[in-house]
């Protein structure tokens, strides 16, 4: 399978769930997909197509909670950013662990930093700070302030 | 269910000297469980980076890890070069490879060295130390730094290798081929360390794939990823090298695997060399002038593995977003599966079987007597110390014009 018809057949199975693709070149794919579909798309993704899961990174921006779950092919050097666009206020997201556990310390940590909710987690403990941070306080979310900024 | 005992390893290792902790639940001799704790070393380095210049994001990134401290540059660059759409001259790929493999080579030899010393082997430890050396004087001849190398930059590299070094380059890679050769074979025929490491936590390939593993940790269970070949940056599309992997996947495997990348790597420096020669001296820069909006997903096999960097552009001069993975993040996840079941006498050395890379360095400024306080060199005085330790090591491998 080439990173073309991966896409391709992507985008013909996902049609309805499928908000934008893009992609710079043919080894770099961006595709933002609803929120509620991001199980069934990660199932293609890891179990029919073989990619494997690199990281997922959050991002706090105007539109809200932004996640790119990072799928790379080992095979072509393609990596496919899987883009989902969460809730300003209450954000929260399908967990993946129970699919592959590759995604288990980077969902508790972006719970930990970003306050994002992985439903049915296996283990949602705080995996940095094990409990020496403040409850509810989220450091990587662009509001926050450090001391150092606050005396400014 | 019977009880456990709780043994735990860290936070102040024995034996690596990075804090963490890991808890190990055992049924007498045998570990039932095992649980990671981390966060001591978190400096929030992601964070940092928002607040910093693409050009000092390089110094910063460059401080993730002591050891494979050029990895990180490394995927930077290609992330953001991706982002600007540049591409860099051939010299510049051939430096980048050079510097990239150097580090292989002496990252690979002190973790051989480490792992010797973890089975209470300390002659292995002892010897691959000191024939690890001859790699960081080089080095510094080349850089000017022993670690945390400073070559990289948006466009391409900070300092050339002039040809003339080139000759010295290669006199010390043929020491270090000779002496890879004496301590693999002292390694590999030793029955001990076959008893030690044979068998001992093994993880399968299906575990691999379930943990995304990378790196040698990957390798030597047969899954043949690899950057270089896969996704090819720099120079590496440029020369011929093959990918080494084992099948049995247990910390046997890995040294295996890690052993004979040197040759490979040493392999890849000379080529790089070759081609070095033919490109014209000082063409090591492209002119990037602005970083435009966009993402850019830049990626580099360090020693250890993959090491991912996702950066976010908002067309400013900083980052709005950088994603960072190592690969220590994804392979200590593993000993899940390759601890449990082990002895706890064979699970120190499958800690160690991934080469768990805790980053931590950590800057040094100002030099006290401990008892007085009195300050004894501050950061100017060993600027100076190392640039005339760099130039006295020039003038012995007579590489002054």
């Amino acid at each position: 399978m080439t990173e073309q018809s991966i896409i391709s057949e992507f985008k013909k199975r996902f049609k309805p769930d499928i908000l934008e693709v893009s992609g710079k070149n043919q080894k770099r794919a961006v595709i933002t997909i609803k929120p509620g579909a991001i199980l069934r798309a990660s199932e293609y993704l890891y179990k029919e197509s073989g990619l494997r899961f690199i990281i997922a990174s959050a991002i706090h921006t105007k539109r809200g909670f932004e996640i790119h779950y990072h799928f790379s092919m080992d095979s072509s050097g393609l990596i496919l950013n899987l883009h989902v666009i969460l809730d300003r206020v209450k954000p929260e997201i399908e967990s993946l662990s129970n699919m592959f556990n590759a995604s288990n310390w980077i969902e508790r940590e972006m719970h930990e930093l970003f306050g994002i909710n992985f439903l049915n987690h296996p283990n949602h403990d705080k995996l940095i700070s094990e409990g020496n941070w403040a409850e509810g306080v989220y450091p990587y979310r662009k509001e926050f302030k450090s001391a150092t900024e606050e005396k400014k | 269910m019977s009880r456990k005992t709780l043994i735990p390893i860290g936070p102040y290792h024995p034996l690596q000297e990075e804090p963490e902790l890991f808890r190990l639940y055992c049924d007498g001799e045998i570990v039932k469980d095992i649980q990671w704790v981390t966060g001591y070393n978190h400096r929030s380095i992601e964070k940092l980076s928002e607040s910093k210049t693409y050009e000092q994001v390089f110094f910063l990134v460059e401080r993730i890890c002591g050891i494979c401290s050029t990895s990180h540059p490394f995927a930077f660059a290609n992330a953001v070069e991706e982002i600007a759409g540049v591409e860099i001259t051939d010299r510049t790929k051939y430096i980048r490879s050079i510097i990239g493999e150097l580090e292989r080579i002496h990252s690979h030899l002190l973790w051989v060295g480490l792992a010797g010393h973890f089975l209470g082997y300390n002659t292995v430890f002892m010897w691959a130390w000191k024939y690890r050396e001859p790699v960081l004087d080089l080095f510094e001849m080349i850089t000017g730094n022993r670690n945390s190398y400073a070559m990289f930059r948006v466009g391409g590299v900070r300092r050339d290798i002039e040809n003339h070094k080139i000759a010295e380059i290669r006199r010390v890679l043929s020491e270090v081929k000779s002496k890879t050769d004496l301590l693999t074979g002292a390694v590999m025929d030793d029955p001990v360390i076959h008893a030690r490491t044979k068998g001992v936590g093994v993880l399968t390939r299906q575990d691999v794939i379930d943990y995304g593993a990378v790196g040698p940790t990957a390798r030597a269970s047969g899954v043949a990823i690899d950057v270089r070949k896969d996704d090819p940056y720099a120079a590496y599309p440029l020369v011929d090298w093959k990918v080494i992997t084992s099948e049995t996947g247990d910390v046997f495997a890995k040294a295996e695997v890690r052993l004979l990348e040197m040759y490979e790597s040493i392999s890849i420096i000379e080529q790089c060399l070759k081609g070095l020669e033919k490109e014209k001296e000082g063409d090591i820069i492209v002119k990037v002038t602005e970083i435009p909006e966009g993402i850019g997903n830049g990626r580099a096999e360090a020693p250890r593995g993959e090491v991912f960097h996702f950066v976010v552009s908002d067309g400013s001069n900083s980052p709005a977003r950088h994603k960072i993975r190592a690969p220590s993040y994804v392979n200590i996840a593993t000993f899940k599966k390759s601890c449990i079941g082990q002895t706890i006498a064979d699970a120190t050395i499958t800690l160690a079987g991934v080469d768990p890379c805790y980053c931590c360095t950590e800057r040094l400024a100002v030099v006290c007597d401990a008892r007085s306080g009195e300050k004894l060199m501050n950061a100017r005085e060993l600027i100076e110390k190392s640039a005339a330790r760099t130039a006295s090591l020039n003038k012995d491998f007579n590489c002054n014009k």
